[in-house]
């Protein structure tokens, strides 16, 4: 079944501003079709992407979660896919050890020019993020008494770096 | 906080299959939302004035327009709150054209996504701050990259403006490709005689200071206020006592080495001016030909140089100047065909390229204007052009077309007839593209007044047969194969991307396209533009284009930068990262990892350390903000509070999920 | 060196019985042992693929399985027809669904590997060149020739994977190390025109004529194949082609075997020299004696 059959599920993208964004608006523009499963988050450089952001992600319950910056050596802020590169490929790493499927996580660089490879791309995640299904749910506790005390948390309340 | 959100049809490229009545109904329900509405075209001049409009009617002091990328309108709609008096930093796009109409068919599907866009972009607008520009002074320069003829435009179009230009050559003379070109289309000007006058007012103008055998080193700095550190190679001449007068080349005993500027078509001494006309008319040795340079003795031309300006100890020398603007004019190189097996692979000296045939076709080339053949100097009477060599052409990688080779290759079909009355001239075409003024009759004027026989069909093989050659190939029109005892081949070599186009751009922060050329900010709107603020493009660089294309993106390139220049201050982007004192431990992290050198850290009053930005430096990346363990320095606009509000209204807290159980 | 299988090929035995014979002798005086296919059947070369791909894959499969019995990793043949169909079985078994339908037909299934390559191919990267000249005894000094490859020898060249098929050199390089004079044949990969020789002797005597023509341009004493079908066309037909062109081609067409054999100083008796219809000793008359050893 292809993905654009079934249900819809919840994927979050990164992109940066200069290179990602305008490939998906490449894409757009020469109306390459693809699933609509993705949201896409602006950001000016994948640089500024927190891992936190894709955790935080994850644990509200995306089902995947992409991330697309600048070639290496292209960024727009000349090294800010550097330091991109290293946390995100740490946060990869990291993320089996949270209890998270790290195949629902992916990177990739795609510039402003390549609207068929941004096709590609997301066509290929939503496929991957369909084969995975659904993100797991914890079924042994009530909704209701996870919602009282994870929902202010993860909203940021009373989180005393970001708050 | 009074939102108001404007769902935008856009004719029907939007409401085409997004309900955009039901997104707005749906806004109207999000939290802080006073005023929700669909509207037919926001960016038209009807639809800024309905957002004014509404703010005062609707009492909004924030506006949220759902239409096409904040790539192409950001800035339009943020000149429209403004109007309005809202600070323009109240203001947020949901991209709902090019991110779901356009790429998806169910307009279901499609709704849901642009509610959920529109809910994105209110709650990000809920945390955003008012940010006021600060404004810093303009480096009134500007500098060009390159002095084919796109760059000399721009040059002199920048110099006549009023101001000072720098010129940046790679090669020992300006003139790029055109300065080698016999003849140009659908003229038949001299080639040099056009360009000619334009390099000596390069040459003269007291605005313009011209550096050649240079490269660029380094580019940092931002639009207004670049540094730019420039490489002068060695040219071991003394070139402010050089008079050009040629006796050191008459005198060089080293003549072996091909001669560049002829195409390899003849030999060059290692001391040489390129061509009469050059600009500057300086003497320069090429160091890896040179006998003193290679085995240390000779030293001939620093004897007879009569104002000893021969210095063969000179080493590169870098200049570093401030502009406030650069222009890219690198152009383009011709595709090496060596590539193709079937035109022989350089076993046949009879083939040859089309810049080739200009030279011979010059009159100051290597045979002076007489078409003599490499092989036996004989004067061809079979001449066959081999089209799109190097173009339209996948299996080479090279899928574009390079535009200008049937125009040349029809303007060299003529001069053939004009030097060789008794020639007959072939073409092996796949189509004719001339869509240009007078581009189309020019090239029915070879065939019909001319007698060029156009062959619509691919060379399958050249190979000699005594002393010709003979061309295979097919002849698609009349479904046979042909053969042609040729001459002389000359091959129409595509255009590619100059080389250390790539490096360049990395040095500019301008992107590449997968061939090399350099992308501009916008295909129609913005063709000399790029992303990088302050850095525009002219000329080939872009893609491949003729003379007139080339000369009017010089002259647009320059108009650009007369109005970025035209201000004695620029207002700096107010996305800048700002440092909560309060919250700042003085680890430094930032100062370390900033690209710009922005952060500094400084003593607050009890003496302790604290970060702080320089914010006309900073560039707005947020790399620190992620680098920060406090989260106390951050990016204004994309806050860690504002990118989190974005992603709960994706993902409504449920931390439940994503745990196996 | 390790052992090759050899696959003789049904001209070998009879059109290009010389083309054989010095292969062998060759490879036995370069040190290349040949191990022949037990029971070789026809690999189907030139009609069976035109029928049904798999019957024309499982007549080389059914090769190609025997040379695996071997235990050998190559299988070597010297005509080209045979490599293009035995390399053909090879590649496209390695898709899963054809192998199976392939081996549906075959008493044994085909499991092996085995890579078939020319006998060229192997005389070159397994022997090399420098190691063939080394051998030479009796170089080809004085004898001038142009080396023919035919249109299928490296074609096509993704399934082929060897030499330049536009431009190939390894028979060049392999004249050379003989010590013959190589001319540079422009003409050196186009069809013969071989699989009209039957139905359209016009086309043969055209495209055939073509090559003649262009081998006298460069003025040499001889042509050089390495393909049964090329060798037999312009040189059993050369006389059909003088009448049908009105010309007077009288160019000796050696395999180039022969004249590595001669070089190599095979007995004359295995290079099957009186076999070739346009007579050789004109062109062979050219080669010089070697300098008496001082």
């Amino acid at each position: 079944m292809s993905a654009s059959d079934s249900r819809e599920l919840r994927i979050v993208g990164f992109l940066c501003n200069w290179c990602s964004y305008g490939g998906a608006d490449t894409a757009g523009v020469a109306r390459f079709s693809q699933p609509t499963d993705l949201r896409i988050i602006r950001v000016p450089c994948s640089g500024r992407i927190d891992p936190l952001f894709i955790v935080r992600a994850l644990i509200n319950g995306a089902d995947g979660v992409l991330v697309s910056g600048c070639h290496p050596r292209d960024c727009h802020y000349a090294e800010g896919n550097f330091y991109a590169r290293r946390r995100l490929e740490t946060l990869k790493q990291f993320l089996s050890a949270t209890g998270i499927d790290p195949r629902r996580f992916e990177y990739t660089w795609v510039s402003a020019s390549e609207g068929q490879r941004w096709q590609h791309v997301v066509t290929e995640f939503t496929r991957r993020i369909h084969e995975l299904g659904p993100a797991p749910t914890m079924s042994h506790v009530s909704d209701g008494a996870w919602f009282d005390a994870a929902a202010p948390a993860a909203a940021g309340q009373g989180c005393p770096c970001h708050g | 906080m009074r939102i108001g959100v404007f769902i935008c049809h856009c004719g029907s490229n939007i409401a085409g299959t997004v309900d955009v009545v039901a997104v707005a109904q749906a806004a109207a329900k999000f939290p802080e939302v006073a005023y929700a509405t669909d509207t037919m075209y926001a960016c038209s001049e009807p639809g800024q004035e309905a957002i004014v409009q509404a703010v005062k009617e609707h009492q909004l002091d924030g506006v949220v327009v759902a239409s096409c990328t904040p790539r192409m309108h950001e800035p339009t709609f943020r000149r429209t709150v403004e109007r309005a008096g809202i600070n323009r930093y109240f203001f947020e796009m949901a991209n709902i054209r090019e991110h779901v109409s356009w790429i998806g068919k169910n307009a279901e599907r499609n709704t849901v996504k642009a509610i959920e866009l529109v809910r994105m972009a209110v709650e990000k607008l809920r945390r955003n701050r008012p940010l006021i520009p600060k404004r810093f002074d303009v480096v009134k320069r500007v500098l060009v990259i390159g002095g084919g003829v796109a760059g000399i435009q721009a040059a002199l179009d920048c110099a006549d403006g009023g101001q000072e230009v720098v010129l940046v050559e790679r090669e020992q003379s300006i003139g790029g490709k055109m300065a080698k070109l016999d003849k140009t289309f659908p003229t038949i000007d001299c080639s040099s005689c056009v360009l000619g006058p334009k390099m000596v007012d390069v040459g003269q103008h007291p605005k313009i200071t011209l550096h050649t055998l240079a490269e660029i080193e380094s580019v940092s700095g931002y639009v207004g206020n670049f540094q730019v550190t420039i490489r002068k190679k060695a040219r071991f001449v003394d070139w402010s006592k050089c008079t050009g007068c040629g006796l050191c080349m008459e005198k060089c005993p080293s003549r072996k080495a091909p001669d560049p500027f002829n195409e390899g078509l003849c030999t060059a001494p290692s001391i040489n001016i390129p061509f009469p006309q050059a600009i500057p008319k300086k003497a320069a040795i090429n160091p890896d030909t040179c006998i003193m340079k290679q085995k240390g003795k000779c030293g001939l031309c620093a004897k007879i140089c009569p104002v000893k300006c021969i210095d063969f100890d000179q080493q590169d020398e870098l200049v570093t100047v401030d502009v406030g603007a650069i222009v890219v004019a690198t152009g383009y190189d011709l595709f090496d065909w060596h590539k193709y097996p079937q035109y022989g692979q350089g076993r046949y000296p009879d083939v040859i390229t089309s810049l080739q045939y200009e030279r011979l076709l010059s009159a100051s080339g290597p045979t002076g204007g007489h078409i003599k053949r490499p092989s036996d100097g004989k004067e061809p009477k079979t001449v066959v052009f081999i089209q799109c060599v190097g173009s339209r052409d996948r299996s080479v990688d090279r899928p574009y077309c390079s535009g200008f080779c049937c125009m040349y290759t029809a303007k060299q079909a003529i001069l053939t007839k004009d030097h060789i009355p008794d020639s007959q001239s072939y073409v092996f075409y796949m189509d004719i593209r001339s869509p240009g003024k007078g581009y189309d009759e020019f090239t029915r004027r070879a065939m019909e007044e001319y007698g060029a026989q156009y062959v619509r069909g691919r060379v399958s093989m050249i190979y000699p047969k005594g002393d010709q050659l003979v061309v295979r190939g097919a002849d698609t029109l009349a479904g046979t194969q042909v053969e042609v005892a040729a001459d002389l081949v000359v091959l129409a070599v595509g255009a590619e991307a100059a080389r250390g186009a790539v490096t360049l751009g990395e040095k500019l922060r301008v992107v590449p396209d997968q061939y090399g050329f350099f992308v501009e900010s916008h295909p129609k709107l913005k063709p000399v533009e790029t992303n990088t603020a302050g850095v525009f493009l002219a000329g080939a660089c872009q893609g491949p284009k003729d003379i007139p294309a080339s000369v009017g993106q010089g002259s647009a390139a320059a108009a650009k930068v007369l109005a970025l220049l035209s201000k004695d201050q620029l207002e700096s982007d107010p996305q800048v990262s700002r440092v909560t004192p309060a919250r700042c431990v003085g680890c430094g992290k930032c100062v370390q990892t900033c690209p710009f050198g922005a952060i500094k850290l400084v003593e607050d009053r009890f003496g302790n350390p604290k970060a702080e930005v320089v914010e006309t430096v900073c560039q707005g990346c947020g790399i620190c903000t992620v680098t920060c363990p406090q989260g106390a320095i951050q990016l204004e606009h994309f806050t860690d509070n504002q990118i989190l509000a974005e992603v709960n209204a994706l993902c409504p807290p449920r931390i439940r999920v994503n745990y196996a159980s | 060196m390790s052992k090759v299988a050899y696959y003789p090929g049904c001209s070998g035995q009879s059109t290009s019985l010389e083309y054989d014979r010095s292969t062998r002798a060759v490879c036995a005086a370069v040190g290349l042992e040949l191990v022949d296919v037990p029971d070789w059947s026809c690999c189907g070369s030139s009609p069976a693929h035109t029928v049904n791909h798999v019957l024309s894959a499982a007549l080389s499969a059914r090769n190609l399985d025997l040379a695996h019995s071997l235990g050998v990793d190559v299988l070597a043949t010297p005509c080209p027809s045979c490599l293009t169909n035995l390399r053909n079985a090879a590649v496209e078994m390695e898709d899963e669904g054809f192998r199976g339908q392939v081996n549906a037909l075959l008493d044994r299934p085909y499991v092996g590997r085995v890579d078939p390559q020319s006998v060229l191919q192997v005389l070159v990267e397994q022997v090399g060149v420098d190691e063939v000249a080394r051998r030479v005894t009796r170089p080809l000094t004085g004898l001038r020739v142009a080396c023919y490859y035919g249109c299928i020898m490296n074609r096509p060249p993704e399934r082929m994977r060897f030499d330049d098929h536009e431009n190939p050199m390894a028979m060049d390089r392999l004249m050379e190390a003989a010590g013959a004079e190589v001319a540079l044949f422009p003409l050196k990969v186009e069809c013969c025109g071989a699989s009209f020789g039957v139905p359209r002797g016009d086309i043969v005597a055209r495209l055939s004529g073509k090559l003649l023509d262009a081998a006298r341009g460069l003025g040499v004493d001889a042509i050089v194949t390495a393909c049964p079908l090329c060798q037999m066309n312009l040189d059993l037909r050369q006389g059909q082609i003088n009448a049908a062109l009105h010309e007077h081609f009288r160019i000796p067409v050696f395999y180039y075997t022969q004249l590595l054999g001669l070089a190599l100083d095979v007995p004359r008796s295995e290079l099957g020299l009186d076999r070739l219809c346009v007579d050789p000793r004109l062109a062979l008359g050219k080669i010089k004696a070697p300098a008496p050893v001082r």
